[in-house]
């Protein structure tokens, strides 16, 4: 069989696994369609640090938390921590607020795009043709030589910072949780109970750095390289949802009165578009930014740092969108984030000799 | 040699391919410092029929491309 077209099974099982995942986490409370979702989960984390003041998704999600933990114990126990970074830090900050910002425009990342699709958000779909379209820019730069520097390695406690500041906020979830600001109402208050986000994030944290799996690499290795292998994952958390949610009764196929989502397409497009370009260029979806991060790498660690600042000026700024629908301002946002991306692309691209 | 040391996915698998369209080589070694690198580099130079060889060499992953 084409080496290409070859399943890898364990991208296959992570899949499986943060499908499932997500559907045990909306049955123990998360938001519908919301199982799983690192955009809404960092805007979450970022408001119950005060960062935002946004009062109905304020929540320190464990999910967060044991992703990278969990990505942090399996490159430990096998062997491939290591501390490294260097490349670019200040404009993955940007990018990865970028990538936050077109996330919140259609309300998901990559991953809960997929989780609504699977729940029959058929706005989702529309995003997906934007994150395609997104992706496939991101890859015509690619093709022409975009490439940040390289990264070096660093000292061991450069690459610790995630880590240890995700164990020190759930410290603070469990033992002062007052400190932290938690929403009453809204999305921020729908949750599970924190050892079974915990132990999701943990367990999922380990498979997607055992299995490498990413939304964006998926679509954009079949564009480069026709290698379908990470889509595979991608098709795997789709089916595993979608076989869910006809089992539980949770499957509502339709446009209108989806949860957390609006019907305005050209901006479900948009959004997506601006989240798949930025993290072609960041080469990797926001999970594998926390994934990596927990691997030691800084300069992913920024850009998590980033996604929670954008999440932060979304939602200080009116930028990102509610079930009624975009803002002006968020319009405004991605329309300059589309701008910043092409100047980062290209004043990234090889200098003629 | 292509010293893809540093770098993230997918940059290595496109730094090789370029050196494989440019001069298609009978052997081509490649360095890599992470596994998932190494991993998708023996899956490209599979998949462009050379046979993937990887020693580890201090940290880093070196493989050796033979068509």
């Amino acid at each position: 069989m084409n080496e290409n077209k070859r399943i890898d099974w364990r991208v296959v099982i992570a899949g499986i696994m943060v499908g499932l995942a997500a559907l045990a986490l909306t049955l123990g409370g998360n938001p519908a369609n919301m199982g799983l979702c690192i955009a809404c989960f960092l805007r979450d984390s970022a408001g119950a640090l005060g960062l935002h003041g946004a009062a109905n998704v304020q929540y320190l999600r464990p999910e967060i938390i044991g992703l990278v933990l969990g990505a942090f114990l399996s490159a430990r126990g096998f062997r491939e921590w290591r501390a490294q970074g260097g490349s670019s830090p200040a404009l993955r900050f940007v990018l990865g607020a970028l990538v936050m910002l077109g996330a919140l425009m259609f309300l998901g990342c990559p991953l809960r795009m997929v989780l609504r699709i699977g729940g029959g958000d058929w706005n989702a779909l529309v995003g997906l043709a934007g994150f395609a379209a997104g992706v496939a820019v991101g890859v015509l730069f690619l093709k022409r030589g975009f490439t940040f520097r390289r990264a070096y390695p660093l000292p061991s406690a450069e690459g610790g910072v995630l880590p240890v500041a995700v164990t020190a906020g759930l410290f603070l979830l469990l033992l002062a949780p007052s400190m932290l600001r938690a929403s009453t109402e809204g999305p921020g208050a729908k949750h599970a109970i924190w050892y079974l986000a915990l132990g999701a994030g943990i367990l999922i944290g380990v498979a997607a750095q055992r299995s490498r799996l990413c939304m964006v690499g998926g679509l954009r290795d079949v564009m480069l390289f026709g290698d379908f292998k990470l889509l595979y994952g991608f098709v795997a958390i789709f089916i595993t949802v979608l076989i869910g949610n006809l089992a539980l009764g949770s499957f509502h196929p339709g446009f209108a009165g989806q949860s957390i989502a609006h019907t305005d397409g050209l901006w479900n497009f948009l959004g997506m578009a601006l989240a798949g370009w930025g993290c072609v260029l960041l080469s990797g979806c926001p999970l594998r930014q926390l994934i990596l991060a927990g691997e030691g790498n800084s300069d992913s660690a920024v850009t998590v740092l980033g996604m929670l600042f954008g999440a932060a000026l979304c939602h200080n700024f009116g930028l990102a969108s509610s079930g009624e629908g975009p803002t002006a301002y968020g319009k405004l946002a991605v329309g300059i984030g589309f701008v910043l991306l092409l100047v980062i692309s290209i004043a990234n691209l090889p200098k003629e000799d | 040699m292509v010293d893809a040391r540093g770098y993230a996915c997918p940059m290595p698998v496109i730094m090789v391919q370029k050196e494989v369209k440019k001069t298609n080589p009978q052997t081509l070694e490649v360095l890599v410092d992470n596994a998932c690198s190494m991993e998708n580099v023996t899956r490209f130079g599979r998949s462009q029929g050379y046979a993937v060889t990887v020693e580890l060499q201090n940290s880093d992953y070196k493989l050796t491309l033979t068509k």
